[in-house]
């Protein structure tokens, strides 16, 4: 087991590397107030991190992560842009009790490095993951790079429903169910028996005459709630079916795995066929040519596409992972969620890309060389 | 407590508890060796992980929510046959357009759209419900704690659906709710379980001995 000492030496190091790139170095609470986590992030981070209760405060959290106090310090008044980099404890509950390896402690250090620039993303993608790069040079570690805003543009460019697009879109993070929704509105599995028995039930009659046969109302949600979900059900019934040319071209550009130079070629190709990858597309190329321009091999780099959708939500463009080892969490992950600084930015965003390393893991394959 | 002693009796190890009946005192025939410990089932898990005692008896419901990776702290000897209860996910009834898991889904992005916040699903078996809601892709609930009439919180305000043991459905009913159809998360029983974490040293032949005693 590597100490403790030599993983605060690196993680000093990497922070001295990360302020020597022109970032502030800037810090943030330990004990957070749970609610803006948990709404973000949903029971999945209730199960990960430890949340305590204070008499006054209410639900508190360990901080699990740097990201969202970040975001929130820069959105009440930061520079435009700015470079941000910290070093810190981060805490997660782990459900596992064979971790004998010592790669998932509860607590560990991370260093991370946050841009928020508004002029060229392509270019502060590029910069950040260079920048990382950088600090893991001659390590045995594999580079990965994905694009999640290249799978949500394929979604909103689907011939179907704004209602249809929202379900697949929400559900991008969850594989599983994504598939399970797409193979439905494409009409590529039949609807399950309870849906066509709920769907017979629900045309059979007035709508509020059936809410209000069924039992007596309780709880928050309103009738109107229920009749406008009933009647969307009813629509959706008659939508005719995501045409099944898009629904393989979508199925293959979520398989889609090369290096990053020839999967922009499948890409232009792909967009031939779906005029909303365009943009995304374009944005793409882009990005290879900032981080050819920074000295990265992008005719080797491994490219993804489905890379970031079993990560956290809050990713919506460029995603990486530097990974050394099938069971062990990635030496370092980052990517691009211009959206979530608008969730906390009360109605102002700002583009913003960022990366975090995790020293302990660095420190241990470091001492292993 | 009666019922475990009958499946023990059956199998020629006859318990009672001693002295007068509101002491939590047992003992145990029929074998020597064996020290009979009476605890409320839901103590039963945390003493199997402790290590505390080698065997109990307790729902599996409770085991599994209680213990993180259960198979690596307590190993099922043997389903009771007795004690049978599901864990499930209940609506209020008047929701017409809500049958299945998809349906509940679906329904707590609308809610949170309207509402402001996530879909309350008032429980007591937060591991359970969250790895199943988790396996099963549903995004935008959350969990309320409730340790005990579970059934009134979506009346009370305090929750929009339950996850909660049931074995009859009666007072589901009572209270407006309705099963879903395809959302059962874990069917329970009372059963036998051996600690995987308690010292066994020189007990081998005592264990033996016990398993067969018990058919098992």
């Amino acid at each position: 087991m590597v100490s403790k000492t030599a993983i605060r030496l690196e993680a000093d190091r990497l922070f001295t590397l990360f302020q020597a790139a022109g970032a502030q170095p800037v810090d943030a609470d330990i004990l957070l107030p749970a609610e803006t986590l948990l709404d973000l992030y949903g029971e999945d981070i209730r199960a990960r991190a430890y949340v305590t209760h204070d008499p006054v405060r209410g639900e508190m959290m360990l901080r699990p992560d740097f990201t969202v106090p970040v975001v929130q310090a820069h959105m009440q008044g930061g520079a435009d842009p700015a470079r941000y980099c910290y070093m810190g404890e981060v805490f997660r509950a782990q459900d596992h009790l064979a971790d004998v390896s010592g790669a998932r402690p509860p607590e560990y250090l991370q260093v991370g490095f946050e841009v928020f620039d508004r002029t060229a993303p392509e270019a502060a993608d590029a910069e950040v993951f260079a920048l990382i790069a950088g600090a893991l040079d001659g390590l045995p570690l594999r580079a990965v790079t994905g694009d999640m805003g290249i799978l949500l543009a394929a979604v909103q460019g689907l011939a179907t429903t704004p209602a249809r697009k929202a379900a697949l879109l929400r559900h991008i993070w969850r594989p599983q169910r994504f598939l399970a929704l797409l193979n439905r509105f494409a009409a590529r599995s039949p609807a399950p028996p309870a849906r066509v028995a709920l769907l017979d039930r629900l045309a059979r009659g007035d709508i509020a005459a059936q809410i209000a046969d069924a039992a007596p109302m309780i709880g928050l949600r309103s009738a109107a709630e229920i009749a406008a979900r009933a009647q969307a059900l009813l629509q959706d019934a008659k939508t005719p079916p995501i045409p099944a040319q898009e629904a393989e071209l979508l199925t293959s550009l979520l398989a889609l795995a090369a290096p990053c130079d020839a999967a922009l070629s499948q890409l232009q190709m792909m967009a031939q066929h779906m005029p909303s990858l365009d943009g995304a597309t374009r944005r793409f190329a882009q990005r290879l040519i900032a981080l050819r321009a920074r000295g990265i091999d992008t005719a080797r780099l491994p490219f993804e596409a489905s890379l970031g959708r079993a990560s956290m939500e809050y990713y919506d463009g460029f995603v990486f992972a530097f990974t050394g080892g099938a069971d062990l969490p990635p030496y370092a992950s980052g990517g691009r969620y211009d959206a979530l600084t608008q969730v906390l930015g009360g109605g102002r965003s700002i583009p913003a890309v960022g990366g975090v390393i995790r020293p302990h893991l660095v420190a241990a394959l470091r001492g292993a060389l | 407590m009666e019922q475990t002693f009958d499946w023990f009796g059956a199998r020629g190890l006859a318990m009672r508890q001693s002295g007068e009946a509101r002491e939590y005192a047992g003992a145990v025939s029929g074998m020597d060796g064996l020290e009979l410990v009476l605890l409320s089932a839901g103590e039963i898990p945390r003493e199997l992980a402790a290590g505390r005692i080698h065997i109990g008896v307790t729902g599996s419901d409770l085991l599994r929510d209680k213990l993180a990776e259960w198979q690596m702290q307590a190993q099922e000897l043997a389903p009771m046959g007795f004690g049978h209860a599901d864990l499930i996910l209940a609506v209020p009834a008047v929701w017409i357009d809500v049958e299945t898991i998809d349906d509940l889904d679906a329904t707590a992005a609308a809610f949170r759209a309207a509402h402001g916040f996530r879909l309350r699903i008032a429980t007591k078996y937060h591991r359970l419900v969250r790895e199943y809601l988790t396996a099963q892709g549903v995004a935008d609930y959350q969990l309320v704690d409730s340790q005990g009439a579970t059934e009134g919180t979506v009346k009370n305000g305090t929750a929009e659906a339950i996850a909660d043991i049931t074995s009859s459905g009666e007072t589901l009913r009572a209270n407006h709710l309705k099963v879903l159809q395809d959302a059962v998360i874990h069917q329970s029983q009372a059963t036998l379980y051996a600690s995987l974490r308690a010292d066994w040293a020189g007990l081998d032949g005592a264990r033996a001995a016990l398993l067969a005693k018990l058919g098992l």
